[in-house]
């Protein structure tokens, strides 16, 4: 047997425990194959159970180790980094609770947190930088590490009480659906949760619209008043947040 | 390519001794890291490094370039690496006699090897296209094996010899691992640790096992074992300068323990060199 052979059949036999496959590699490795198995198994086990411990408490520990084993099922490992492993648990999640939508959002949190925490590395915003910008034709530059996804429920809630030690509240639906932000300032991640509105204006401000534009559109939808005092609230709170990490303009 | 020398005795870097490293001088000449746990874009572990590597020479070990692997190496894989290679400028760069993947799966896992000639074939390519992506000589490690394919043109440290003779690679001896195998496969540790080409060996790992169901395991949760350290002490004497390790990954003791199993080592290791002498 060539040895691309004997590693497809050992494929088989660690993914799908395909046992015609394992008495192919031969007779006399099946104690051993059964060593291999049984790391390949309890390593990806390993890796989730370490990934997403509010979401294992949220479940319960039988529940959680069901959706384990189903994930295993459903999606191999193929990235040369366990750190990829868990990326796609939150959607495997989604497919066993259609009901419990805080389920998988609960995940996203956890997994997002990880992966900001190991994300580029990005600069510092001044106040001596902020002091000077030309306002008029300032372009905001985000921290690479700044991800979001749906939010309906109260995830954000019980990852907060869970990671507090404290007992989570109920789930609830919210009543407008919105998002969850997760990005690392400095060394460390942090999250919160969004209206949609301020979701819209911040990826129009990511995707390079000039701040003077975010500020007119947030006085057509609020009027004067609201709409000015509103795009200086979230410039503040995204510089103060550490989301925003440079800011071009026409001096630049 | 030129193969880079150190003697020295180290310890693998692990999470409970990150503050132990960082805010205390260490009594270690080098410490290894798993290359994987900081091939990241940045954050606290890319930080972790660089302040450890200002403070002690780094070996990096790595776990997933799948240098057995039939359909060749990962060309990412082999670009996150060498970025880390450069800015971190290590003692050493290794990773094992064995398999992880195959056709877009990853299994996380050591594999083992048939010793064939075609087997040699395509891991003697694939070590050159690594060490050409590096830059340098890389230093490759025997596994511990479960299985004992019945097709094999020679033994493994026939294999061994041949790869690093022919690639110019260097060799990490887990002695821990020689004993695990030759336990699983009936041969003699000693034949393999006099057969191995001494003048490759640069870095040496000791660890402990554990007894599975029919076979011992390498569990590195354990202290080094008695039956390990006379395999150390038999092959000190026959190698040259090299770096020996206490490789410790799972029930990781406080760090006194692992320092004194190193101070074992340099120990038998002082003795193994007026043997010699």
């Amino acid at each position: 047997m060539s040895v691309l052979a004997m590693q497809r059949n050992f494929r088989l036999w660690l993914d799908h425990g395909d046992t015609f496959a394992a008495a192919r590699i031969g007779e006399r490795a099946a104690p051993g194959l059964l060593v291999y198995q049984n790391n390949y198994r309890a390593q990806l086990i390993a890796c989730l159970d370490e990934a997403f411990p509010h979401t294992r408490d949220w479940l319960g520990g039988e529940g959680f180790h069901e959706a384990m084993v189903a994930h295993i099922e459903r999606v191999p490992p193929s990235s040369w980094t366990l750190d990829a492993y868990p990326r796609d648990f939150p959607a495997t999640l989604a497919m066993l609770y259609p009901g419990d939508p805080e389920v998988a959002e609960l995940a996203w949190i956890e997994q997002a947190l990880a992966e900001a925490f190991v994300g580029p590395d990005a600069g510092v915003l001044t106040p001596a930088r902020i002091s000077a910008i030309d306002w008029d034709s300032a372009v905001l530059h985000f921290t690479p590490t700044l991800d979001h996804a749906p939010l309906t429920t109260n995830a954000p809630a019980l990852w907060a009480a869970m990671d507090g030690g404290e007992a989570p509240p109920a789930a609830e639906i919210l009543a407008e659906p919105g998002a969850m932000l997760v990005w690392r300032h400095g060394l460390v991640s942090r999250f919160r949760a969004v209206e949609r509105a301020e979701l819209d204006s911040l990826l129009r401000a990511r995707t390079g619209t000039p701040f003077p534009d975010l500020c007119r559109a947030l006085v057509e939808s609020l009027g004067e008043e609201q709409g000015v005092a509103r795009a200086g609230q979230l410039l503040g709170s995204w510089i103060a947040e550490g989301m925003i990490v440079s800011i071009e303009d026409a001096q630049s | 390519m030129s193969l880079p020398c150190f003697a020295g005795f180290g310890l693998g870097l692990r999470k409970p001794h990150y503050a132990d490293f960082l805010d205390t001088r260490v009594e270690v000449d080098f410490v290894e890291v798993i290359s994987e746990n900081f091939m990241v874009d940045g954050g606290r572990p890319s930080q972790i490094l660089r302040d450890v590597r200002e403070r002690y020479p780094v070996a990096l070990h790595g776990v997933s370039m799948s240098i057995g692997s039939a359909d060749g190496l990962d060309g990412a894989y082999l670009k996150r690496l060498r970025a880390l290679v450069d800015e971190i400028e290590p003692l050493f760069v290794s990773d094992h006699l064995s398999w992880s993947r195959i056709e877009g799966f990853n299994s996380h896992d050591l594999l083992p090897l048939p010793y064939t000639i075609e087997a040699l074939d395509l891991v003697c390519a694939n070590v050159a296209r690594a060490q050409d992506a590096m830059g340098r000589a890389m230093l490759i490690e025997n596994p511990s094996t479960y299985i004992d394919f019945v097709r094999a043109d020679m033994s493994e440290w026939q294999f061994l010899d041949a790869m690093a003779q022919r690639t110019g690679c260097g060799l990490l001896l887990d002695v821990n691992n020689v004993f695990v195998s030759a336990s699983n496969h009936g041969f003699d540790a000693i034949a393999y640790l006099d057969g191995v080409p001494h003048d490759r060996v640069r870095q040496i790992h000791l660890a402990g096992h554990s007894l599975g169901t029919e076979l011992l395991i390498d569990t590195h949760d354990r202290p080094v074992p008695a039956s390990v350290w006379d395999l150390y002490a038999h092959v000190m004497p026959k190698l040259g300068a090299v770096a020996t390790m206490i490789e410790r990954d799972d029930d990781i003791p406080p760090l006194g323990d692992l320092l004194d199993e190193l101070a074992i080592a340099r120990r038998i290791s002082d003795i193994a060199m007026r043997v010699a002498a």
